[in-house]
């Protein structure tokens, strides 16, 4: 008799109270993901399913030109402004990062640490339109006057982005740097190494695989950091030429073009098709990070 | 070259690349401050915007981020929680875990603008919800659901473990130990962290612009009833934040004040960030003070 009156005691109805909760939350993060996978994937698709793009113009077609009489949807210029605005920040952050973490961690670990912590903090906190605003009254002047060209273009997107992916790349390279066990280093030291010799040769090849892991991270923000982008890179729709030579995006043509679309046009679907790529290079992004987690648990 | 005389030059480089990113720091802020505050006053921060004379103001704008931060907050926090406290508690290792947690990686590596997409596209249009503040909070719900989910779950294993053995000892249901036992002693992390990406959801504008919209309707301050459209606290009205201000201000500002506006309102967004900052940092420690029977954080 009592046994079956203590089954639904308060305690009991709280825990299944508290349980299904978290089950409606877990289970809302799951419904977000698929439906944001199948909204963005249907749309995106429509381009080549009704629009009638093929696949290979679309990649590597190098005229856009939505709204011509023959519309032509070669989005290529601004998948290869994408990959090349990200491998140049990618190029200017890492070895300031890696210069950073080494500062914080071996050379002066005490108040390196201290300084470079909140330093890291802050760049990370400050708002992309804001970078944006540095970049066109800043950067753009400076390169105008130094370099030929206008100024905006492909140089002055890579040094913004790379000043915005430099936090994520110090931070994930700090901690990797950080959790090196200290006998590696004592060894190396107790050898005679110098210091130097001790991080060329010891700590990086080590630790590369954590450090690449945060290069990663760090060109997936690039690769899908929009405004920032769009503010100082000119949005013209060709592949450049130069560095100095105004250029577009995936990321600042969609948020130009987006709002002056109708839905369901085929200009505006080749934009979902642009969000399409930008989703399955978050995807390519996270499986590389996977894969050089696993390769450095071993 | 002797090793010693390389060490010494490697030592040098990175010591001024380190010291060159604390540089650009203090360029940047210094910056920014130096061109913006000059242009903050009383006005600029109550007053409306103008749209092609001079001396307008952000008013609107800066009471609708902070609006928007305060409902964005109150839809994500507890959905975090929730999630979060099955990740650290209650979920056991295996094939489902390993899922959940990949989609939260996904998700918080989406770049803003496809969230942004996606909220245009079910919130705005399916859901007929409207440029309209509810649709931005939504999105940004989106975006940030992920890293609170991480910040709950991470400051729930910080817990140590004999606290909730002892919760156990005393014969508490699981439920009762991570509300009354294990909640308390994460509290100050987890308000730390929702701090911090305040500050991250403060300055957000790609996710917002095509959610939020890109206007605000003019708004009667002396009008608290939240169904009239002139309302601030309307929450089905559009909503330009001051990051998507800054934005529009400096693609497409016909104001010929548009740069001086542009740099105070950067100005008041990093100063607003900078604050999240600083008080993420007391507040955590003045809570853990409250609550738990300690002097000091360890």
């Amino acid at each position: 008799m009592k046994s079956k009156k203590s089954r639904l005691e308060k305690h009991h109805i709280e825990d299944l109270v508290g349980r299904s909760y978290m089950a409606f939350c877990v289970l809302l993060l799951i419904v977000i993901i698929i439906s944001m996978v199948y909204f963005v994937a249907s749309k995106g698709l429509s381009t080549f399913i009704t629009g009638g793009v093929s696949v290979g113009e679309f990649f590597f077609g190098t005229k856009w030109a939505p709204e011509a009489d023959t519309p032509s949807f070669g989005a290529f210029p601004f998948i290869s402004g994408s990959f090349l605005v990200t491998l140049l920040a990618a190029l200017i952050a890492s070895p300031l990062s890696i210069c950073a973490a080494l500062f914080m961690t071996e050379i002066v670990p005490g108040w390196g640490k201290k300084l470079l912590q909140p330093v890291i903090e802050l760049l990370a906190g400050i708002p992309s339109v804001v970078y944006g605003f540095i970049g066109l009254s800043v950067i753009v002047p400076f390169l105008r006057d130094t370099f030929p060209g206008q100024g905006i273009g492909v140089a002055a997107g890579a040094l913004v982005l790379s000043v915005m992916i430099l936090p994520t790349i110090t931070s994930v390279a700090a901690d990797a740097l950080a959790a090196l066990p200290q006998n590696l280093k004592e060894s190396s030291f107790a050898l005679g190494a110098t210091r130097w010799q001790t991080i060329s040769r010891v700590i990086l090849p080590t630790t590369m695989p954590s450090i690449m892991t945060g290069v990663v991270l760090g060109m997936a923000r690039a690769f899908g950091e929009a405004l920032a982008v769009q503010m100082v890179i000119g949005n013209a729709p060709f592949v450049p030429k130069s560095l100095f030579e105004s250029a577009s995006t995936l990321t600042s043509v969609i948020t130009l073009s987006m709002g002056n679309t109708t839905m369901g046009s085929s200009y505006n679907n080749a934009l979902w098709s642009m969000a399409l790529v930008l989703m399955l290079m978050t995807f390519a992004f996270v499986g590389l990070v996977r894969l050089l987690e696993r390769r450095n648990k071993i | 070259m002797k090793p010693r005389t390389v060490d010494k030059i490697a030592t040098s480089l990175i010591v001024f690349f380190a010291l060159f990113i604390v540089a650009i720091l203090v360029g940047l802020l210094g910056y920014i401050l130096f061109r913006g505050l000059s242009h903050i006053s009383w006005d600029f921060l109550t007053s409306a915007p103008q749209k092609i004379r001079a001396g307008g103001g952000v008013g609107p704008q800066l009471f609708n981020s902070l609006f928007l931060l305060v409902l964005t907050l109150i839809i994500t926090v507890p959905l975090g929680l929730g999630a979060g406290i099955f990740m650290a508690e209650y979920a056991r290792p295996g094939k489902l875990t390993g899922f959940i947690r990949l989609i939260v990686e996904v998700l918080s590596s989406f770049p803003s603008i496809v969230v942004g997409l996606f909220g245009l596209l079910l919130i705005v249009n399916y859901f007929d919800l409207g440029f309209s503040m509810i649709s931005g909070a939504l999105a940004l719900t989106v975006f940030n659901l992920p890293l609170m989910v991480r910040i709950t779950e991470q400051a729930f294993r910080s817990v140590p473990k004999q606290q909730k053995e002892a919760g156990f000892a005393l014969g508490l249901s699981k439920w009762k130990i991570v509300t009354t036992v294990l909640f308390p002693v994460a509290l100050p992390t987890i308000i730390t962290g929702t701090i911090l990406s305040a500050g991250r959801v403060f300055g957000e504008a790609a996710a917002l612009m095509f959610t939020a919209g890109m206007s605000s309707p003019r708004l009667d301050f002396t009008n608290w009833n939240p169904l009239s459209p002139s309302s601030p606290l309307n929450p089905f009205r559009p909503a330009e934040t001051l990051a998507v201000h800054i934005w529009k201000v400096n693609s497409e500002g016909l104001a010929p004040d548009a740069v001086e506006i542009a740099a105070g309102a950067s100005a008041v967004l990093v100063i607003t960030v900078l604050l999240f900052n600083l008080g993420a940092r007391f507040f955590g420690r003045f809570i853990y003070r409250k609550l738990t029977a300690s002097k000091r954080m360890n």
